[in-house]
């Protein structure tokens, strides 16, 4: 075999490893933590303090800064789920299937956020909790799409087949969010239920903006460092009769 | 009545290949017999009995589907009766004033549709599953993703077509105009297929895994939002007096998608089902 090629594989898929993702896992976690703190409070800051009182919505808009990032991150990490799927039924690899367990949860715990408080924004703004709205709609059926995958995961005993069909299931679902997407758009355009257009919103000032993005940072940051830690678990679940787990000096203490 | 295990026509209609080694004088009688030798026993009239393998073999897994399925009647008709009954409660609840039910046949008819597909889903596989006939599919000559779309087939001509030719009966029930009744037949045509192409997605990952019959919705359903909203916009468009042509050409697009794509995710969830 092409040694050269082989080492450059072995750098590349290194890290693939369990038993040497679970350290570097471990140092790479109090600096995602440290970083969702510091975009966390300049958010937040930046959100409540120094951005201005909307002019239409008052001090209830204020809910975007939590709402938006939540939104975003829903349908970012089930593209990073639905990566880490194809990754591991293409190579094979048992860390990818970990990777995409660990993020579901993070994932229906953001597409949740977002369907609650686009709820409470929506009871003040539009006088109603829910409109049969194109991204309500979408919203919603993600976070059905997360439900099921963790359901099936959860249902099946053998971990490597369950990481084999959430990975079928997440790819499958990754192929449909655009479909749904559009029908429920269409449908909806159809039906003209909601009158509330969420696309024409006004263009929207500097330092909005600005919370906007570093909250997304946070909550992005925080997902990482969330599903790290959730990953080092199912490592540990999981290798648990290896030799290397017992090693491990928080595993003999 | 249901024949035993030993009689389910098996390996005899695919040509598995213990049972394909049967001498070839059978071959010249059962043209849906595949050749169980390697390619190079027959370079003359055996590359004839070879060719047209592929489609032999997906009319014999749909014939012995639908075999099946004649003994054992009261699976495909304990779907269809679900079908009417869960359409005959619904005026119960709402009320029996007709303009009202006129509005909402097209959704109830398509979501009932959805709930018959999907309660008939695990028929699909399980069966095949449990006595082993799924893993004599997956290791013979013929692709799996072939059998699995005569598998598919046959599931639709069990489900989806009963469904479609009833529809029109229940749309009555509703009021329904007769020019709505054949738009609701004509989506229910085009879209249960694609009903049964994602649900056999559903199937074959909840394949002998417990909770498997809810689970299957909790998959599937999700997935299944595109074809009821265009299913049930059809026959909606055509009340409203406009065309319904548009919701079915994107039903039709579903359906081309779901053809090409369902097999093959499919067979790789049976793959990994089997393992």
């Amino acid at each position: 075999m092409n040694t050269r090629l082989s080492t450059r594989l072995s750098n590349w898929f290194g890290y693939a490893s369990p038993a040497t993702f679970y350290p570097l896992a471990g140092k790479m976690i109090p600096w995602f933590w440290a970083l969702a703190a510091v975009f966390g409070i300049l958010g937040l800051y930046i959100s409540f303090f120094v951005a201005p009182t909307d002019a239409q919505q008052g001090e209830g808009y204020r809910i975007i800064f939590i709402h938006v990032p939540a939104s975003w991150m829903s349908m970012f990490i089930y593209l990073v789920m639905a990566f880490w799927a194809a990754l591991g039924l293409g190579f094979n690899t048992r860390l990818s299937g970990m990777m995409a367990t660990s993020l579901a949860p993070t994932g229906a715990l953001m597409a949740f956020l977002s369907l609650w408080t686009g709820a409470l924004w929506g009871k003040p703004m539009w006088g109603t909790w829910w409109v049969w709205d194109a991204r309500l709609t979408s919203e919603l059926i993600l976070f059905f799409l997360y439900i099921g995958f963790i359901a099936l995961q959860s249902a099946i005993d053998d971990p490597r087949r369950a990481d084999k069909a959430g990975a079928v299931l997440a790819l499958v679902g990754v192929v449909n969010i655009p479909i749904i997407y559009f029908s429920v758009k269409w449908w909806n355009t159809l039906h003209q239920g909601a009158s509330v257009s969420l696309t024409r919103s006004p263009s929207m000032a500097q330092t909005m903006l600005l919370g906007m993005l570093l909250m997304a940072l946070a909550f992005w940051m925080y997902a990482i460092a969330v599903s790290l830690t959730r990953v080092r678990a199912i490592i540990l679940e999981r290798e648990r009769h290896a030799g290397w787990v017992e090693e491990l000096s928080e595993v003999q203490s | 009545m249901s024949a035993p295990a030993g009689q389910r026509p098996a390996g005899s209609t695919l040509g598995v290949p213990q049972e394909g080694a049967a001498n070839s004088t059978e071959r010249a009688q059962s043209a849906n017999t595949r050749h169980p030798l390697p390619r190079e026993g027959g370079r003359g009239d055996g590359g004839l009995a070879n060719e047209p393998s592929l489609l032999a073999a997906l009319s014999a897994v749909i014939r012995r589907d639908l075999l099946l399925a004649m003994r054992r009647k009261s699976d495909v008709l304990t779907t269809l009766f679900f079908f009417i009954i869960v359409v005959s409660l619904f005026p119960l609840g709402i009320g029996p004033e007709m303009a009202m039910l006129r509005q909402i046949a097209p959704g109830v008819l398509w979501v009932a549709a959805l709930l018959a597909t999907m309660l008939s889903l695990n028929r699909l596989f399980a069966a095949d599953h449990a006595d082993g006939t799924l893993e004599q599919m997956a290791l013979s000559a013929v692709p799996l993703g072939v059998l699995v779309t005569g598998k598919v087939i046959a599931h639709w001509l069990l489900s989806g077509l009963p469904l479609a030719l009833l529809a029109p009966v229940l749309g009555l029930q509703f009021d329904l105009a007769s020019g709505s009744l054949a738009v609701l037949v004509v989506s229910l045509l085009i879209g249960t297929p694609v009903l049964s192409l994602i649900g056999a997605v559903g199937a074959a990952l909840t394949l002998g895994v417990r909770g498997g019959g809810v689970l299957v919705s909790l998959l599937v359903l999700p997935l299944y939002v595109p074809v009821l909203i265009f299913g049930a916009g059809a026959v909606e468009a055509d009340l409203t007096g406009l065309g319904a042509t548009a919701h079915l050409s994107l039903l039709a697009a579903f359906l081309a998608l779901a053809a090409f794509f369902g097999p093959w995710a499919t067979t790789v969830a049976l793959r990994i089902a089997l393992e």
